[in-house]
């Protein structure tokens, strides 16, 4: 891909042992996946609960180890990292977490906890400038500097999740990484959130990682974004395309899946969907298989790799 | 058949939470009730229950059940009632099964407190079929952990149906599952609703959600019903500033414009709750008028009714 690629992520691997009726099963939670990320872009993650969507932003963090592949930020390679050299990449990459009322400390006042990273990394050369620059971080989340010396139980769950987004911006970093950002939020207060996103994005220049289940939402806001399914790529390309045009027969199924505002396609009974296979089996050929209605032999015995099937499209399915 | 009458609930030695709240169920029906977190609608719901916190109680109005009084029983006398069940399913199937007890035990439990004069066991294993859980025999056997969540909430409206329950309230119970496996439970309950001719009362924030499952919805803001109508026309001409400006603001990812539809503000807390119409304050129609005193009820064309001054799609002029 070209253009100013700030992300890098080559055949990423995790693996995690679990114990179950008395044998240890290996669960791929990231098993094999290679994307990349612009400068400026918001890429959506997109997938349902125990895809690898988390995994996946927890190793970029560096929270979680990898078990293979690589990662490079800017070409810096992030997970060989030493324990001194991931504190500074943590300036560069941030996080946006999903519950604003679980991630701040309810002791902290905001403005305590908005400049906590740049105390860490001593950043603010005097006192004024600290002061300062949180303010400006306020604003720029459209709180205002007067909100530093409140605390997180005076805010609404919007205000709190904007505490959430200063915290990731002070100092601006290279790649914001934001996990369900909304998905605790009223519908109205989460169309406030996305637009500040959005904002952002164009004012300070920000690259966003967006992770959500809310393909919907993920849509609205990436411009490209990539489907995982059982902890594998099945499908990236431009949102629009891939929301109005879907190439692969899982996001088809995810599309079709969610509950549009519209009456006149009410549900009128019973409604058989597949659900996915457990994690803790061993599969062979495409994850997917096994839901799929276009599923044939090569499915079962070979395992699909992304390739492009149309300009900007990428597609893991021997069917597409 | 359950109807609910200017329902009130307080905070002890605090401010109302539900303040006033009028709807009906009749047998066969989902009616969804949507509001935003803090609306009250999860209040409403318990307090239909009898299950309210104990810091918060029925203050005022009514709630019957084919024409029985049930607003003040308490949940020992809900149990010794033989008609006129009303059945709860939450948001986490996790949070409410109990995770060392086999789930065929579990139904078994609410068959001999809610059913007594049915064997247990059988009864379990055709409330597992109407759930349409595959293998209920061997099921039954499993322990919460090592079901699905869409298999666990399967399991919830199993227990909820052992009583058989003549209104079944459904909080949120899919908020928590996957689009795929929420399309099944939704799909699950609209089934049961009309082979057992149960009224529902389906709670959920979801526009979507509601638009799919309903036959009429009630729209919650600030702890009162600002509109309610049919689900098309809701949908295709709402009469309330606030129930166009949800619908605004559901992302549409086909649509060309970069900035989403927002209400500007939040809720009011109970207890802040200004005069006059509580949305005034985030409505772009709101006039002097809307700032005191009481709101007057509406009428729509297609039978929607809305608490507005200023209503949307209709010609009744202020």
């Amino acid at each position: 891909m070209s253009g100013d690629t700030i992300l890098n992520i080559r055949d990423l691997k995790k693996t995690f042992h679990v114990r179950s009726d008395g044998k240890t099963h290996e669960v791929h939670a990231v098993n094999g996946i290679s994307l990349s990320v612009q400068r400026g872009e918001t890429l959506g993650i997109v997938g349902e609960s125990g895809c690898g969507k988390s995994t996946l932003a927890r190793v970029l963090l560096g929270l979680s180890s990898a078990d293979g592949g690589s990662v490079t930020l800017n070409g810096e390679d992030l997970l060989s990292r030493s324990r001194r050299h991931m504190a500074r990449t943590r300036l560069k990459i941030r996080m946006v977490f999903q519950d604003p009322y679980a991630s701040l400390n309810p002791r902290r006042s905001v403005g305590d906890s908005v400049a906590e990273t740049g105390d860490i990394h001593r950043i603010f050369p005097t006192r004024a400038e600290r002061t300062k620059q949180v303010g400006d971080a306020l604003d720029q989340v459209g709180l205002g500097a007067k909100f530093a010396n409140s605390y997180p139980h005076e805010l609404s769950g919007g205000q709190r999740q904007r505490v959430g987004i200063a915290r990731a911006i002070l100092p601006v970093p290279d790649l914001v990484i934001a996990d369900e950002p909304v998905s605790a939020l009223d519908v109205s207060i989460q169309a406030q959130v996305l637009n500040l996103l959005a904002d952002l994005k164009s004012r300070l220049g920000l690259t966003l990682m967006f992770i959500s289940h809310d393909l919907g939402v993920v849509a609205k806001i990436s411009d490209r974004v990539a489907v995982i399914y059982m902890g594998e790529v099945a499908e990236i390309g431009p949102a629009r395309a891939l929301f109005t045009d879907p190439r692969h027969p899982y996001t088809e199924l995810l599309i079709s899946a969610i509950p549009r505002p519209d009456p006149s396609h009410r549900i009128t009974g019973a409604v058989e969907v597949s659900e996915p296979p457990s994690r803790l089996q061993k599969l062979t050929g495409c994850p997917f298989r096994s839901r799929c209605p276009r599923a044939t032999d090569i499915c079962a015995t070979t395992s699909p790799e992304v390739r492009e099937v149309a300009p900007e499209r990428f597609v893991a399915c021997h069917h597409a | 058949m359950l109807s609910v009458e200017n329902l009130v609930v307080t905070v002890r030695h605090g401010p109302e939470i539900v303040r006033g709240v009028s709807f009906a169920i009749e047998p066969g029906e989902i009616l969804g009730l949507v509001g935003e977190s803090g609306s009250g609608k999860s209040m409403t719901s318990l307090a239909l229950m009898g299950l309210l916190p104990p810091t918060l109680s029925v203050t005022g109005g009514s709630v019957t059940l084919d024409g029985a009084d049930i607003t003040h029983l308490q949940p020992h006398e809900r149990v010794r009632q033989k008609n006129g069940k009303v059945a709860m399913i939450f948001q986490e199937p996790m949070t409410s099964l109990n995770p060392v007890l086999r789930i065929g035990e579990q139904i078994a439990e609410a068959i001999r407190v809610h059913d007594p004069g049915t064997p247990p066991e059988p009864r379990a294993r055709e409330l597992l079929d109407m759930v349409r859980i595959p293998d209920a025999a061997h099921q039954l056997d499993a322990y919460p952990h090592q079901l699905s969540g869409g298999m666990r909430q399967r399991v919830m409206i199993a227990i909820a149906l052992a009583c058989r329950p003549q209104v079944l309230i459904a909080d949120e119970p899919t908020t928590a599952l996957d689009v795929t496996v929420q399309l099944q439970v939704l799909g699950l309950i609209r089934d049961l609703c009309d082979r057992l001719h149960m009224g529902v009362l389906f709670i959920t924030h979801d526009l979507g959600v509601v638009a799919q499952l309903s036959d009429r919805v009630a729209v919650m803001y600030a702890g009162k019903l600002v509109e309610t109508a049919d689900v098309g026309p809701l949908f295709r001409a709402p009469l309330h500033p606030y129930t166009q400006g949800l619908m605004d603001c559901l992302p549409d990812p086909t649509s060309d414009a970069v900035d989403m539809a927002t209400i500007r503000g939040s809720a009011p807390r109970p207890g802040d709750i200004p005069d006059g119409c509580p949305f005034a304050p985030r409505c772009d129609r709101a006039t002097a008028t809307c700032r005191t005193g009481p709101v007057p009820w509406v009428q729509g064309p297609d039978g929607q009714t809305a608490a507005c001054h200023f209503p949307l799609n209709t010609k009744v002029s202020a």
